[in-house]
Formats: C-alpha cells, sequence, structure tokens
C-alpha cells in the first residue's frame, strides 16, 4: 500500500474542518497495524509495514505514550496461565518502537488480587521497558480488601482522594481518574461528586486549544451497561471538557480494543496484556475468555499514542503482541 | 461372619476419617454440610445461583465461587451485615442468618451481579 490519498473532506457538519469518516476509518485500520495522523485536521494514514519509507517529519509526533492495561498479575487459568510472560512480551513491543514513548500510562487491573507480590511484579517487570515513568489508575482488582489503602501508598502520592491526580507534558493535559471505587449493587463504574468538583476545578483555567487525555479504568462512555462497561456519572465529567478542541480518552476494564469518536471526544479501550474478554452480548457473561494458544498473543496487545502540536487530535496505534 | 467384620471395620474406619476431615474443615462449612444443600449459592459465570435463596433463621449460608474469576460477597445494607474477602475459584465464604428478613447483596467488583437470602 503506497502513501494513500487524503480522504476528500465530505459533509463537514461540524464546521471544524476534521474528516470525521476518515478518522474513524483510520480507528478500523489501527488493529492491523496502522498510523494515523492527523494534519491540519486532514488525516493521514501509513501502514506500519512501510513506516521507515515516509519522511520522519511527515509521521512524527512531539509526543508519544504507551498505554497497556489489565496486567492482572496473578491470574492463572487456562485463559492465560503467564501472564507474566505476556506483560513481558508487551514492554519487549513497546521497547521496540522505533519512536520511543516519553512514559508509559497504565489503565487499571494491575494485579489480579491487590497482593502485594503482585504489585512487586508488575513494577519488576515494567523497570525493563525504556520508558521509566509509569502513570497508574486503578481497577476494581487493585483495591480489593482494603478500600485501595495499598495502591495509593504506591502510586497515590501525588494524587487526591481516592487516587485522581493530573500532569502535564509538553503542552498536553493528563487526567487520571479513578472509576472503580464505591461501586453500589447494579451499578456501573462512577466518579463521585468529590472528584468531579476536583475535574471541574482542575480544568476551569486551561486554554481551550489544550489537548486533553483522560485515563481511567472503566470505560467513560457506555459500551455494554449489561456487563457494567460504562460510567454512571460520566457524562458530566464529559460536560467540563466540551470546549475543548481536543480530548482523548483511554480506558481499559473490557480486555479488547474499541473506540468512538463524539464531537471533540475520541474514546479508545486498550487490550489487555493477559487475556481477551468477548465482544458486547457475544457470551452469556464479560469473562475470561480462551482462545487456542497460538492465537492468545493475537488478541493481547499495546497502544502507542503520539501528539503532533497544532494537530486536533492524537494518534492512538493498537498493536497485538503477535 | 467373618466377611461382614472386616466391612463393619472398614465402614467404621471411613466414619471415623469422614468426622476428622470435617472437623479440620472450616466450622461453617461442616455446618453447612449438615443442612440441606438449599444453603449453599454457587457463583459461576458472573451470577449468585440461586439468585434468591429462602432459608429458616439460624440458617447458614455458603458462597462458592466456581467462576474463574474473583468475586465477593457484600450485603447492599448500610451499614453492611456482611462482607467477605475476595474470593478466588474455590474460595468460599459463610454467612449464619439468625434474623429475618431479606438480605440484599452485591459482588462489590462486578456490580450488576447481585442476589438475595431471604429468611423466614
Amino acid at each position: 500500500m503506497s502513501n494513500k490519498k487524503i480522504d476528500e473532506l465530505l459533509h463537514d457538519h461540524n464546521h471544524d474542518g476534521v474528516n470525521r469518516r476518515g478518522f474513524l476509518k483510520c480507528m478500523a485500520w489501527a488493529g492491523t497495524g496502522a498510523l494515523c495522523v492527523m494534519k491540519g485536521g486532514v488525516l493521514n494514514a501509513y501502514s506500519l509495514s512501510r513506516i521507515s519509507e515516509i519522511p520522519a517529519k511527515e509521521s512524527a509526533g512531539e509526543l508519544s505514550f504507551a498505554q497497556i492495561s489489565d496486567s492482572h498479575m496473578g491470574f492463572n487459568k487456562a485463559a492465560n496461565p503467564d501472564v507474566a510472560g505476556t506483560l513481558q512480551i508487551a514492554v519487549n513491543k513497546i521497547n521496540a518502537l522505533t519512536a520511543s514513548p516519553e512514559f508509559i500510562l497504565h489503565t487499571g487491573d494491575i494485579t489480579h488480587l491487590s497482593k502485594s507480590e503482585e504489585f512487586d511484579a508488575v513494577e519488576q517487570i515494567l523497570k525493563g521497558a525504556n520508558p521509566k515513568d509509569v502513570f497508574y489508575v486503578p481497577g476494581e482488582h487493585d483495591v480489593l480488601n482494603d478500600d485501595g489503602k495499598q495502591f495509593l501508598e504506591r502510586y497515590g502520592k501525588a494524587s487526591s482522594g481516592a487516587g485522581w491526580y493530573s500532569f502535564d507534558k509538553k503542552g498536553v493535559h493528563f487526567v487520571g481518574l479513578v472509576n472503580v471505587m464505591n461501586l453500589k449493587a447494579g451499578g456501573l463504574g462512577t466518579l463521585g461528586h468529590d472528584q468531579l468538583a476536583w475535574l471541574e476545578r482542575d480544568v476551569r483555567h486551561l486554554k481551550h486549544s489544550t489537548p486533553i487525555v483522560v485515563f481511567a479504568h472503566i470505560p467513560l462512555w457506555s459500551v455494554y451497561p449489561e456487563w457494567g462497561w460504562g460510567t454512571e456519572d460520566s457524562a458530566q465529567a464529559l460536560s467540563y471538557l466540551k470546549n475543548f478542541g481536543s480530548v482523548t480518552v483511554l480506558n481499559g476494564h473490557i480486555h479488547q480494543t474499541m473506540q468512538r469518536v463524539e464531537g471533540n471526544v475520541t474514546f479508545h479501550t486498550a487490550a489487555s496484556t493477559a487475556f481477551p474478554q468477548p465482544q458486547p452480548g457475544k457470551a452469556d457473561s464479560p469473562g475470561p475468555m480462551k482462545v487456542p494458544a497460538e492465537q492468545l498473543k493475537g488478541v493481547l496487545g499495546i497502544t502507542d499514542v503520539s501528539y503532533v502540536q497544532g494537530q486536533h487530535a492524537l494518534a492512538v496505534v493498537d498493536s497485538s503482541l503477535a | 461372619m467373618s466377611r461382614s467384620i472386616p466391612f463393619a471395620f472398614f465402614a467404621t474406619a471411613l466414619a471415623i476419617s469422614s468426622a476428622a476431615f470435617g472437623l479440620s474443615d472450616n466450622r461453617s462449612a461442616l455446618m453447612a454440610q449438615e443442612k440441606s444443600s438449599a444453603a449453599e449459592v454457587k457463583i459461576d459465570n458472573f451470577s449468585f445461583a440461586p439468585t434468591t435463596l429462602t432459608v429458616s433463621p439460624g440458617a447458614t449460608v455458603t458462597w462458592t465461587n466456581r467462576d474463574d474469576i474473583p468475586h465477593t460477597v457484600v450485603s447492599t445494607d448500610d451499614p453492611k451485615i456482611f462482607k467477605s474477602k475476595v474470593l478466588d475459584t474455590g474460595e468460599n465464604f459463610s454467612f449464619t442468618f439468625s434474623k429475618i428478613g431479606t438480605y440484599a447483596y452485591f459482588c462489590s467488583l462486578h456490580p450488576k451481579m447481585t442476589g438475595k437470602v431471604v429468611v423466614q
């Protein structure tokens, strides 16, 4: 596939120059290894296998980071008896990226049973990654038995409340949210009043041209409520971000890649590095899905995210561990 | 006659060893064995089975996780009437219900999983 011709801008309903159809098409390609780069609101797609042929200036970003998720250290059932091994493969994959990500976001379910040795094992494996900084948000498996005390002790030094925080990198504002605490019977993920009030204050004075990246464990959009795949008060959180030109939401929890574009917000969920789960409604329950051993690495993965200053949206590329 | 004595000995030995086994088990699990199987809730496929369990006052209910993912059993009352630690595959949690009433609970990891124990 030679350099694709840029998609024509069709039906620019939002009058912002963003070619959403091109973007969505690119998102569909992402799972097979495409790099999508926004330039002046127009999408260019490059096959990852031909990336070396493209002038670096065209495809380089000014900031790139990796997202991994759902390592479930401690899980050892049939769906994957060696989650440490597959996490190591994910680290190797990150280390093999030509443009080394500056840091790693882990969107939760770091451990399987919140055990101390499980947290230690993940940290040990991640020490071998080229990016030395790792930013975590907890999954529900990380806050068992102690209301998240251990998670906070390890990763919550700069955080408020149950572990939410924000930081800036090269003009991009990152917000880590916690939506796995105080879950109510029959409910979905929840952010809660205190965290929402903090978020509103945190972004209030930012210039609307500041790109925002929000990361949290459970999806912040309604993927499949029947399986708890959603957050009941995420709409309020997103309302505080509605005037920003570029908002990227990165989540985990569902152990498969999924993306959605809604106005100025691009939602993306990462694959797990441990085991896959079924697509919404395709099984009785969202449990670990067994695949033939030789296919396992193909359904686990990492995500590489790049930002080019002045562009509308971040480029999000998923690659499997195969 | 000579044949039945070894059998009797065997049967007695079996009974003694079973009892010994029972005593070394969790005491409330032993109590559950003495009750009917209706005092058991199986956790599997992200659900509690039966979803509604009816027992008499004084019954001990044992939840056993047969799923390949951990779950918890947490009362939805405030304050909570019972709360298990996280149960991995094969682990169980027991609670004795002494008062008449309806006790709703859920899995705090997967809040869509709900059940109730009716004591009457």
